[in-house]
């Protein structure tokens, strides 16, 4: 019987192998490299030659006066990311659905999504020349309203709320399509009813289109659980400089800094291992609630 | 026709003009780019440059595309645009495709669909993933920019979820006539899913163009830098001792404000001009991958 099942199906087996070494290569080997954590890793001498160290990489990273800063700093940016990634698209979504012309709601959702197919880098550039305290063009019209030029990106009372704007900026689009989406799905029979019995547009609002749209924000506010320590690498790498680490450095900048250009592997990859264990935790409570709450499957 | 209320006529035109507004804030400054882009040195430095270039000239963009740097890393860009896509795609196809059959069928499935899942829940970081590519040899070649990342577990989720709502009996019915899994796959399910492959596709061509941080830590020469790694160096690092010394004479031409602009503008020219094209594949892709049975 098994002999059977087998010849039926090797076919598939086959299909998929190169996918599994790939994957085991690059995804499952580096998991075994976390050994490095445990180490005073040497490159030259590989994981087997080099000597382990127990816990004193982890003791060495939370001894830095700087760490618990760090961490702060990951958790609150992300966190705000999260919060304005919810409310900013919901909204956007609920106005966009109030507009009956094809023309203006099919040219705002073509405009508001454009900003997420550019990278960071590119983003960086622009938003370095935009937000640049001397030349760039938000002080300038700040000026006009007599406010003095501010250093969004130097200053570290601006810095993290910048990267929230601009990240929301960025992103707010795309998720505003996935919203719209579901409102799509609303029976407008619903509607219908609910105007014969004399309900506002208020109303119909509060007791349609949001309870309609619930399953879907459920969805998405308890999957964005699972980023509480991404704080978003790539924007922050492009935004920041010595000036603000002290309110925007976060875990992977530091992971960079300390093992890729500090050479430090061992204590970069111990900082990596605690990031990775944290965010695994959450996005194991984050899945179990979106399966309890909205029968989400991932496949 | 209903009769609009006078607040709801307010409404009505509030949320136009905010909702038009809130368009051209993701817009503008790509145009405002643009300008300064196109705008002499003097007016740049002035802060002159709105969303009109001022003493329109051309020299910035003559500058970045006769850089030989400029013109090598566009072409690492468009191997590893070529070569990762093609290798991308094939993989996603021939990974969705046994995923997509039910236990029943093909029963190491949802081991083996958990085995790729588990790669985005948790992953070894930084360190050790540079490391391992590293030790196989990639360092400073093309195919660490392609191999590492070919297999793009939510690309195959996508695709392996479009493949379970086409009706089973198309493929019955192929092996009825004797075609075996192989061509199915390429035969009918290829062919019947190719929205959903060219919204994957998409995806994977702009992700490869956006890519600059491989690039950035597994080169170790700058002439191997993709486009995206290189203008990463250029923009945002200002990264001056790497240019040579009649360049820096041409520079001193150029202010350094029009030619970033200039360099910015060029690397999201061609997202810009696919994305008005294609972004109705996005929007069905975005719809399939997110709303489904």
């Amino acid at each position: 019987m098994l002999g059977r099942n087998f010849r039926r199906q090797w076919p598939l087996h086959l299909m998929i192998v190169p996918g599994i070494i790939i994957v085991l290569i690059y995804s499952y080997w580096p998991m075994i490299g976390i050994a490095m954590a445990f180490q005073k890793f040497e490159p030259f001498k590989g994981l087997f030659g080099s000597r382990w160290v127990g816990l004193d990489n982890f003791r060495f990273v939370f001894a830095l006066p700087e760490t618990g800063q760090i961490i702060w700093n990951t958790v609150y940016i992300a966190f705000m990311k999260i919060a304005a990634g919810l409310v900013v698209p919901i909204t956007v979504a609920l106005l966009l659905n109030e507009v009956r012309s094809e023309l203006v709601k099919r040219g705002v959702q073509t405009l508001i999504y454009l900003p997420h197919f550019l990278s960071w880098v590119i983003l960086g550039g622009i938003f370095i020349d935009i937000l640049s305290p001397s030349t760039g063009i938000a002080n300038q019209i700040l000026g006009w309203f007599g406010v003095d030029p501010i250093f969004f990106l130097g200053s570290n009372s601006w810095f993290p709320y910048t990267l929230v704007a601009t990240d929301t900026w960025k992103e707010f689009g795309f998720s505003t399509i996935v919203y719209l989406a579901a409102l799509t799905a609303i029976n407008p029979s619903l509607y219908e009813a609910a105007m014969i019995d004399g309900a506002s547009r208020w109303k119909q609002t509060w007791h349609i289109t949001l309870p309609g749209m619930l399953p879907i924000i459920i969805l998405l506010s308890t999957l964005s659980l699972g980023n509480v320590l991404n704080a978003g690498f790539d924007q922050v790498f492009n935004l920041y400089s010595p000036m603000v680490y002290e309110s925007g450095d976060i875990l992977d900048t530091f992971i960079y800094r300390i093992g890729m250009q500090g050479m430090q592997y061992g204590v970069g990859t111990a900082v990596g291992l605690f990031k990775s264990v944290v965010s695994l935790l959450f996005i194991a409570v984050s899945y179990t609630l979106a399966y309890r709450f909205a029968n989400y499957r991932i496949f | 026709m209903q009769r609009i209320s006078a607040s709801r006529r307010v409404f009505l035109i509030f949320n136009y003009v905010f909702l038009i507004g809130v368009g051209l804030l993701c817009l503008l400054p790509i145009i405002h780019i643009l300008a300064v882009s196109l705008s002499s040195r003097g007016a740049a430095t002035a802060g002159a440059v709105g969303l009109w270039p001022v003493d329109l000239t051309w020299s910035s963009y003559q500058y970045v595309l006769t850089k030989p740097q400029f013109l090598t890393s566009m072409g690492v860009t468009a191997q590893r645009v070529v070569l990762g896509t093609s290798l991308s795609m094939f993989l996603t196809l021939i990974i969705a495709y046994p995923l997509s059959k039910e236990a029943r069928v093909f029963q190491l499935r949802t081991f083996y669909a958990w085995f790729f899942v588990f790669t985005t829940l948790f992953s070894g970081g930084l360190i050790p993933w540079y490391m391992t590519v590293r030790d196989t040899g990639l360092i400073d070649s093309i195919w660490a920019l392609v191999i590492p990342g070919a297999v793009p577990v939510f690309n195959v989720i996508l695709l392996l979820n479009f493949f379970r709502g086409l009706p089973k009996e198309l493929e019955e019915s192929c092996f009825m006539d004797g075609g075996s899994y192989w061509s199915s796959l390429w035969r009918i399910y290829a062919p019947l899913s190719l929205p959903a492959m060219a919204t994957v596709t998409l995806f994977t061509i702009v992700g490869h163009w956006n890519s600059w941080f491989d690039g950035l830590i597994l080169m170790n020469t700058p002439e191997k830098y993709p486009l995206s790694s290189y203008l990463q160096t250029v923009i945002v690092q200002e990264n001056l001792n790497k240019i040579s010394a009649d360049q820096a004479a041409m520079l001193a031409d150029v202010s350094n404000r029009t030619f970033k602009a200039a360099q910015i503008f060029v690397g999201s020219l061609p997202i810009l001009l696919v994305y008005p094209f294609l972004q109705r594949f996005f929007v069905k892709g975005i719809v399939l991958g997110s709303v489904k049975e």
